[in-house]
């Protein structure tokens, strides 16, 4: 039956322009699928042109990354052959007069800036969604719900603008100021503080980019805390568990794998983030060890030379740049699924 | 059902392309520098009213103007930045300059209003590579004399993204001042030796205006509407002048563009009496073998150059003197456009 099946997939791929070299890999697993799902060849015809058409829906993402790729490789060729891998990477040097480029201050950038947001975030985004789960009176739970998910809505170049006119002029008379007149006197860590603050460096970048992702981790750690069994919870209250307990003892233990999952989608975003962070970092090629510099992450840099970048070389290496974002979440996601994954099946064992 | 289906997809299909058929020819394409967007776009509607072509102009920045005029994907690109003849030979292009515009160095010192500040080109290079780093350095003094500067650090405020406003401007640094040339060099985006980055001209002038006792340099437009304190620049006859339409005017008109190198010139120190000394031509691009389209595209700019000059004025670019006009209509008509 699998083998009348293929020869009909075939044909059908056909009628729509697909070679059968193209169709036939295919088959394996989808035709499987289908059979399992008890779609065979008596069953309705339309049903099985729905399943692969759906299939092929879900195969053009995975074409879409790889295309992604390969464009990204080609175009970067140039800077790879003229610079290497190593070389790329440690190198600090960024200068488009000399031709000479290297990765390594925007490697650092995209890193403290998404290492710091998520640090500022993720406590955050934690207490939002125990408040609603747990804590808010139900009269409050839907507006404050619905007004996180509407910050998430906000597109990135309002965060930017905002960050400039606004957070930036506060950032840099105010808190810059305060935090240097504190924690600045503290030896070793007086080290992150030190310089003129002028409002556009790490820090700032660092706090629209919390202010960003704080949407995501919160929704989808609300969604994971909601997971958790009433009857479990319940049973917490009977034993006479406090409400701090029950969250600290049930609720968090129980969709730690939710939380987990929130703060990975949230490191993709801030990994990638472009706008909200191009106006407020200064896009200065420099490694930094104080959070009142400026500094440049991949994303700032292609932003901000992409359209102007005119030897051949320059936007090879902007390209490159792209490559190793591209690389580095793919990695970044990649890791954490895999503990994901494995946490889970932990768990349900 | 089916049959259906695909006649109407079919049908179509053929009303999208006779659409763009019928619209190319009316249609002019132009990809480039995002600078002269505005002026470019304005001259567009009202000659759209008058001729009834439509200019549908990308302003994905020179670079872009440039590989798209490569690859012949647009009628003509737009450059910030002139190419040299050699270069213009080996991508079979033709260019002539359409509009000036200009750099301005502007700073924010408390008691300091516009045009009150006086500085050279080697004393604005060695502020910019933090060789001077306070206002009353001894070199600014001797250039203000009478004014009061404060003893307070420079801050140098830079553009963070690459620029034709920032090419204008390294390129007048580097021509000026040997060290400036050695260390840092010229174009879109350079290593700046000291100093903040900006985001656009808006996010320069946004931190000028901020930070007390900074300098930074904006596009002429940007620092008029603004009203940000603008600096007297001393040009190359010896003149400390103010950036304004006639000042700019006499560079234009006292810089050499020669028609046989393709108008090739950055407009930096031209000669004039009056000439503010950090000018630059932005550049129409043009594909040497379609001579169809570029009868179309000059059509466009010799109507432009006829009708425009107020427009240009009103949004703050200062247009061709009538003497670059003539040299680049002989240009045209030399190429058999």
């Amino acid at each position: 039956m699998i083998e009348q099946l293929r020869v009909k997939f075939a044909r059908r791929g056909q009628a729509f322009g697909l070679a059968p070299s193209f169709i036939l890999p295919l088959k394996g697993k989808i035709l499987k699928r289908a059979l399992q799902m008890g779609i065979g060849p008596k069953k309705n015809t339309a049903d099985i042109l729905f399943y692969g058409l759906t299939a092929l829906a879900s195969f053009t993402v995975l074409m879409i990354i790889l295309g992604v790729f390969f464009v990204l490789l080609k175009e970067s060729a140039l800077s790879i052959r003229e610079f290497g891998v190593i070389r790329f990477i440690s190198s600090t040097d960024w200068n488009p007069v000399t031709e000479s480029f290297g990765a390594a201050t925007n490697l650092f950038g995209t890193a403290v800036t998404t290492l710091l947001a998520m640090v500022m975030a993720i406590p955050v985004a934690l207490g939002i969604a125990i408040f609603i789960t747990e804590v808010a009176p139900s009269s409050l739970k839907g507006p404050v719900g619905a007004a996180i998910e509407l910050l998430a809505a906000i597109p990135s170049i309002i965060y930017g603008m905002w960050g400039l006119f606004t957070l930036a002029p506060i950032m840099a008379e105010y808190i810059e100021p305060a935090l240097q007149s504190t924690l600045g006197r503290v030896p070793l860590l007086g080290i992150l503080f030190h310089g003129t603050p002028m409002g556009i460096d790490i820090l700032t970048a660092s706090v629209v980019l919390s202010i960003m992702i704080i949407p995501f981790t919160a929704s989808i750690s609300r969604d994971a805390f909601n997971l958790t069994p009433s009857v479990v919870k319940e049973s917490a209250y009977a034993l006479g568990a406090t409400r701090w307990e029950v969250v600290k003892n049930v609720v968090v233990p129980y969709s730690k794998i939710g939380i987990f999952g929130g703060a990975v989608l949230s490191l993709g975003r801030a990994l990638g983030e472009t706008m909200a962070v191009a106006f407020v970092l200064g896009n200065n090629h420099q490694i930094t060890s104080s959070l009142f510099d400026a500094a440049a992450t991949i994303t700032v840099t292609l932003a901000n030379e992409f359209t102007e970048a005119d030897t051949n070389l320059y936007l090879s290496s902007l390209f490159y740049l792209a490559l190793l974002l591209f690389v580095l979440s793919f990695l970044t996601l990649a890791v954490a699924k895999f503990f994901m994954l494995r946490t889970e099946r932990r768990h349900s064992r | 059902m089916k049959r259906a289906l695909a006649l109407s997809l079919i049908l179509a299909f053929t009303v999208l392309f006779s659409f763009g058929a019928a619209a190319a020819a009316n249609t002019l394409n132009g990809a480039g520098a995002t600078f002269p967007y505005p002026v470019y776009s304005a001259w567009a509607y009202d000659y759209n009213k008058v001729t009834g072509v439509k200019l549908n102009y990308q302003s994905i920045g020179s670079g872009g103007g440039q590989r798209q005029i490569t690859e012949r994907t647009v009628d003509f690109g737009a450059s910030d930045a002139p190419l040299d003849p050699a270069k213009l030979d080996e991508l079979k292009l033709y260019q002539f300059p359409a509009v000036i515009g200009g750099v301005v160095p502007v700073v924010n010192i408390p008691g300091i209003k516009a045009g009150q500040l006086r500085l050279d080109a080697a004393t604005l290079c060695k502020v910019l590579l933090g060789n001077i780093k306070y206002w009353d350095d001894g070199d600014l003094k001797a250039l203000n004399r009478g004014l009061k500067l404060p003893h307070e650090e420079i801050t140098v405020v830079h553009r963070s993204d690459g620029s034709g406003t920032t090419a204008i401007f390294t390129t007048y640094l580097s021509g000026a001042y040997p060290e400036w040339k050695d260390k840092v060099g010229s174009g879109k985006a350079v290593k700046w030796p000291t100093g903040i980055g900006g985001k656009g001209n808006e996010g320069v002038a946004n931190y000028v205006k901020r930070v007390n006792n900074s300098i930074g340099y904006v596009e002429f437009a940007y620092a008029k509407q603004n009203k940000l304190a603008y600096v007297l620049l001393k040009n190359a006859a010896g003149n400390f002048v103010e950036p304004s339409f006639d000042n700019f005017k006499d560079a234009a008109a006292t810089g050499d563009f020669d028609p046989d190198k393709n108008f090739y010139l950055w407009l930096t120190d031209a000669p004039g009496k009056n000439a503010w000394p950090i000018a630059g031509a932005t550049f129409i691009l043009l594909a040497r073998e379609k001579t169809e389209a570029n009868k179309r595209v000059v059509k466009f700019y010799d109507w432009a150059f006829k009708n425009g000059d107020a427009t240009a004025e009103k949004l703050v670019y200062v247009p061709l003197p009538a003497s670059l006009k003539d040299k680049i209509r002989a240009y045209w008509k030399d190429k058999g456009i």
